[in-house]
């Protein structure tokens, strides 16, 4: 670990200064991904400012939905009455990742900006294009059977790794973020980014920009949803395909319908293809199966992952008839 | 007399160690300690052109940098199978020459660790790269034949296996393969070296504290007189913590060279490369059967991989050997060297993933003659060790075929893949053989008695977590007639007497032995200062007429006629009384000996999406006595666990290109989670073993994961009718 100089910030604008000057200055939280990357030199920030005392803890109700706090913690979130009754499918999701101990510690705002845990990003010793820029991608060529079937560009095939967000993108979240110049909103399918030829970036979000709340829409998804996560063992192990289903009924025909994947993509991978085809059409296997095999036509799988496009096609299956059982 | 042993007691040093209060070799409290980070290698195969060491050299509380350019002369030692041994054949820092990726390449010592890691991050080191050999299929050409590693001689041959596998009514052929399998004990290998002029201390988590002093004196050019290894506490070793490897020697000429006590403790990523593995295999077996079942041939062959600098077999061929009647029978292994480092010795090792592939092609061959897979091992049960021709010194595994069968409820099985159903799961249920032979190694003990009746009874050795200090005060307890309580085994440090390395599941037997040997020499020690004495009330009582029991020592059923051991040594002014004793192995070749075992597993597989797991685990052992039924236990069921993350989840990835491990942390090492582990239900057969040792003990630390990962793979058979030969079985083989 490189030393680093530690401020802990006592309002959002220090904390935004805090960053906004230097490229190599980081807010840091729960601390439960970048310290490990931090440790493995990944991670190299000169300075660390710490957000844990802003007043961003929050979960609030109000007419439009739920506004949750930035610092709210990943537990204190899926196991929130509110949450619990009305977006059932995010406390799903939230629970499906990590451990007890690493939710109790992460939050929202950091659970947003986890990097991918692709084996070469973590290896300072590879080339990888996310975290040296024109240095190559040594996953392309190398073991890729946890990378991205969808979205992935010559520069990087990495996975973003959050369950949460994949909830979160299925339930049409926005991220509120706070600059030296404004705040704004940005809705969750645009927050993270396909790497493209900066797969550096993850995010849309500018050096100074600071997450200070995840806005939920209200949902009618609190009756037929589930969230189906296919890993290597049975907890504590990232998604090798995840996928975030939920489902208006209405007297038996799908008003509205909602898929994220996670595990395949570099962001959590709106289906919106697969809701199309189920939007208007009865709950059947048949149909289910049409919106998974449209949503995995244009996977393009490497050397160790092709299993991934017949797991996400059947997932998607399971998933929505999970949701559609639960009614 | 026999109350301690046998009981599940509890550990006694399960208090230290759950409120945190037992110090480990990384804990030891040390004045003026420095602190030593390993630089290591990022490419597999090549040489050092230059390393650079200023900028390091310059950083805050660095006292100083070791690479190959300032380290002094260490002299190599063998790697495994010999005394004194290194985990490798390659003392660090010698030249410029790079073997395998994450090979020690320098050390960085700092007044702090945060400062020693940043320094050793400061090294700038240039490299000439040459293409490493990585992948053992593709080198296969590179393979060598093994006559011999260490005591087993896997080629072998009896009848003609090949002549009769082609005649064979029925035939099984198939090829496993298993990957590279980091030990990943909870504690990474930590030590700390102190000098005192010539004098050389150690504290280091090794299961060979006499070893590592032989391997360490030996290595610096030192008598073996002057250097100490303790090891109180060990945070699991599994193998790993066997050999000396790099980091041990790198502390003691460190802590020399700088002039103060240096600790070096191994980061997560290091304990993946710097400490050795289990070899990937590929292992072929072939089965000749006549239409009945019985087994006319077995062939059982395969590679391996080793380093290029070292020959480490993993002898995956040995339970073929052992395991059935068979009356033509051939094993050979070959080793295909590529740049890796060398594999070392990891639980069951050769025996658990070769038992995987014989008991998967059992399976197999039961499946090929609708045979019930008991019935087939029961008609082709080994009533006498096939390849040596000698009968067993005990063997209930027909017991244990019998027990776990019922208690599972084996015969609810339907036999047909596919059959069961639970709604959208499949359930599977497999079954396997379990064995493992006895080791028994010299070992030495004293025993003494205080004035105050509290005995110590100690010998070097080593806890590696199996409950060594609870078995060996239970020993005692039961020769002295004393409660446990009473007795404090001491251990862990070379000054005290001779003992084995704790490995091959031969503490119990071998210790325990010596251990058991001078309780009995202090007790008859006693008993003579009594018989002798007018003042005794066992003045002249021959010794069979002597009961101890109860702290007293007395005439056989007639308890008040007696005294106390305080009164003995009392009335001889004796402060203690001590006696020690020397075990050794019986020479006797007249009897084979193992534990042996049989598993069964219940398994719940998604048919979808390939999800395994495993719902139920039944198994019964037959080990000769078992000293605490508590601890041993504990170790099959923490072998089994082991079993289920073999079959299920572990698998050391090395890139292809350029041999560097990719998943070298316990996010991406998948090891089985609580969420995995169902309900373990473990049974005993009460077994007498006259021939073994006094104490009639087998070993328990290894039987358990022997044929456990192909109980797993049998039942994902059950369930799927799919059979995976390639581990582990992911959801991706399954789909």
């Amino acid at each position: 670990m490189k030393p680093f100089s530690y401020v802990r910030a006592t309002s959002q604008n220090t904390a935004i200064q805090g960053v906004a000057d230097r490229q190599s200055a980081k807010f840091i939280a729960g601390g439960t991904n970048l310290i490990d990357l931090m440790k493995v030199e990944v991670a190299q920030p000169d300075r660390l400012v710490d957000i844990t005392q802003l007043p961003l803890s929050e979960i609030e109700i109000n007419s439009d939905g739920l506004r949750i706090g930035a610092l709210v913690r990943n537990s204190d979130l899926a196991y929130h009455p509110e949450v619990r009754s009305h977006y059932p499918l995010l406390s799903q999701a939230i629970l499906a990742g990590a451990s007890p101990q690493l939710r109790n510690m992460a939050t929202v705002g950091g659970n947003l900006m986890q990097r991918t845990r692709c084996y070469y990003f973590m290896d300072i010793a590879a080339p990888c294009n996310k975290r040296d820029p024109d240095s190559g991608c040594a996953a392309i060529d190398g073991y890729n059977r946890i990378h991205a079937i969808f979205g992935a560009s010559d520069k990087c095939i990495a996975t973003h790794p959050s369950d949460m967000c994949v909830g979160l993108a299925a339930l049409d979240a926005r991220v509120r973020v706070s600059s030296s110049n404004g705040d704004r909103i940005i809705p969750i399918a645009d927050f993270h980014r396909l790497p493209g030829d900066i797969p550096e970036r993850d995010t849309v979000l500018e050096q100074d920009e600071l997450i200070i709340a995840v806005d939920l829409p209200n949902s009618p998804f609190a009756k037929n949803y589930h969230y189906l996560k296919v890993r290597d063992r049975a907890s504590y192990a990232f998604a090798l395909v995840s996928v975030a289903a939920a489902l208006d009924i209405q007297n038996g025909t799908i008003k509205a319908a909602r898929i994220a994947l996670g595990g395949v993509a570099h962001k959590p991978w709106r289906a919106f293809v697969a809701e199309d085809i189920l939007v208007g059409a009865k709950p059947t296997e048949e149909t289910f199966t049409a919106a998974a095999t449209a949503t995995v036509s244009d996977a393009k799988p490497y050397r160790h992952n092709q299993f991934k496009v017949e797991m996400a096609k059947r997932a998607i299956v399971r998933a929505l008839m999970n949701a559609t059982e639960q009614s | 007399m026999n109350q301690a042993i046998g009981k599940p007691i509890n550990r006694v040093d399960g208090r230290l160690k759950v409120t945190g209060d037992a110090k480990y070799s990384g804990e030891i409290p040390l004045e003026n300690i420095a602190y030593g980070v390993i630089i290591t290698s990022t490419i597999a195969r090549g040489r050092i052109k230059h390393i650079d060491t200023s900028v390091a050299e310059k950083s805050p509380g660095v006292i100083g940098i070791i690479t190959h350019l300032n380290a002094p002369k260490l002299y190599a030692r063998p790697n495994f199978g010999h005394e004194g041994a290194a985990g490798e054949k390659l003392a660090p820092l010698q030249n410029s020459t790079i073997y395998y990726s994450g090979q020690a390449i320098g050390v960085a010592i700092a007044d702090t660790l945060e400062r020693a890691t940043y320094a050793a991050s400061l090294v700038k080191v240039d490299y000439e790269v040459e293409t490493p050999l990585t992948e053992m299929g593709k080198e296969r050409d590179r393979a060598y034949p093994i006559k011999k590693f260490v005591e087993f001689t896997v080629d072998f041959a009896l009848g003609d296996a090949e002549g009769e596998f082609a005649k064979a009514a029925v035939k099984i052929e198939a090829t496993y393969t298993t990957p590279t399998e980091h030990h990943n004990p909870m504690e990474p290998h930590a030590t700390a070296a102190v000098w005192e002029g010539d004098c050389l201390t150690v504290y280091d988590s090794t299961q060979y504290i006499f070893g590592m002093r032989q391997g360490l004196a030996k290595m610096l050019g030192l008598p073996e007189a002057n250097v100490r290894v303790l090891c109180k506490f060990i945070g699991g070793a599994f193998g790993c913590k066997y050999g000396m490897w790099a980091h041990t020697p790198l502390a003691a000429i460190a802590a020399r060279q700088f002039r103060r006590p240096v600790k070096i403790v191994l980061t997560r990523q290091q304990m993946f490369g710097l400490v050795g593995h289990r070899s990937e295999t590929e292992q072929q077996i072939k089965l000749g059967a006549t239409p009945d079942g019985h087994l006319t041939a077995l062939i059982h062959q395969g590679i391996s991989q080793t380093s290029i600098f070292d020959e480490f077999v993993e002898t995956f061929t040995t339970t073929s050997r052992t395991m059935y009647a068979v009356p033509n029978l051939r094993t050979a292994q070959s080793v295909v060297p590529l740049n890796k480092g060398t594999p070392t010795i990891m639980r069951a090792p050769g025996e658990s993933v070769g038992t995987f592939a014989l008991e998967s092609a059992m399976d197999e061959l039961a499946w090929a003659l609708k045979l019930d897979p008991i019935e087939l091992r029961l008609r082709n049960y080994a009533e006498v060790h096939p390849a040596r021709q000698v009968p067993w010194s005990s063997k209930s595994l027909k017991e244990c075929y019998a027990l776990a069968a019922e208690k599972f409820g084996w015969s609810r099985r339907t036999p047909e893949p596919g059959s069961m159903r639970d709604d959208r799961y499949l359930i599977g249920m497999g079954m396997a053989s379990a064995c493992f032979p006895m080791e028994h190694f010299p070992a030495s003990a004293i025993a003494s008695i205080s004035a105050d009746g509290s005995v110590v009874v100690q010998s070097g050795s080593q806890e590696i977590g199996t409950g060594t200090a609870t078995v060996m005060a239970q020993v005692t307890a039961d020769v002295l007639g004393v409660p446990v309580e009473k007795v404090r085994f001491e251990f862990g440090d070379t000054e005290l007497a001779r003992s084995p390395g704790t490995v091959g599941s031969g503490t119990a037997a071998s210790v325990g032995t010596a251990v058991h040997g001078a309780a009995k020499a202090v007790r008859a020690k006693v008993l003579e200062l009594a018989q002798k004495d007018p003042n005794s009330p066992l003045y002249g009582v021959p010794e069979p007429n002597i009961e101890t029991s109860q702290e007293r020592i007395f005439v056989k059923n007639n308890s008040a006629k007696g005294e106390t051991y305080q009164a003995v040594l009392a009335r001889h002014n004796l402060q203690q009384i001590d006696a020690n004793f020397d075990a050794k192995p019986q020479e006797e070749e007249e009897f084979a000996k193992c534990s042996f075992g049989a598993h069964f597993v219940e398994v719940r597989v998604d048919p979808e999406l390939g999800e395994v797991r495993v719902t139920r685990i039944v198994g019964a052992f037959a080990a000769g006595r078992i000293l605490n039924e508590k601890t041993a236990r504990s170790q099959i069921s923490g072998a089994t666990i082991m079993g289920i993350g073999m079959a299920l989840h572990e698998e050391t990835i090395t890139d292809p290109h350029t041999g560097r491990i990719v998943n070298d942390n316990l996010a991406e090492y998948h090891l089985p989670v609580n969420a995995d582990i169902p309900p373990i239900d473990v049974y005993f057969i009460d077994e007498v073993d006259t021939h073994v040792n006094p104490i009639g003990v087998k070993g328990v630390g290894e039987v358990g994961l022997t044929g456990m990962i192909a109980a797993i793979a049998n039942a994902v058979y059950h369930a799927t009718g799919k059979r995976i030969r390639d581990l582990p079985i992911t959801p991706d083989k399954l789909l």
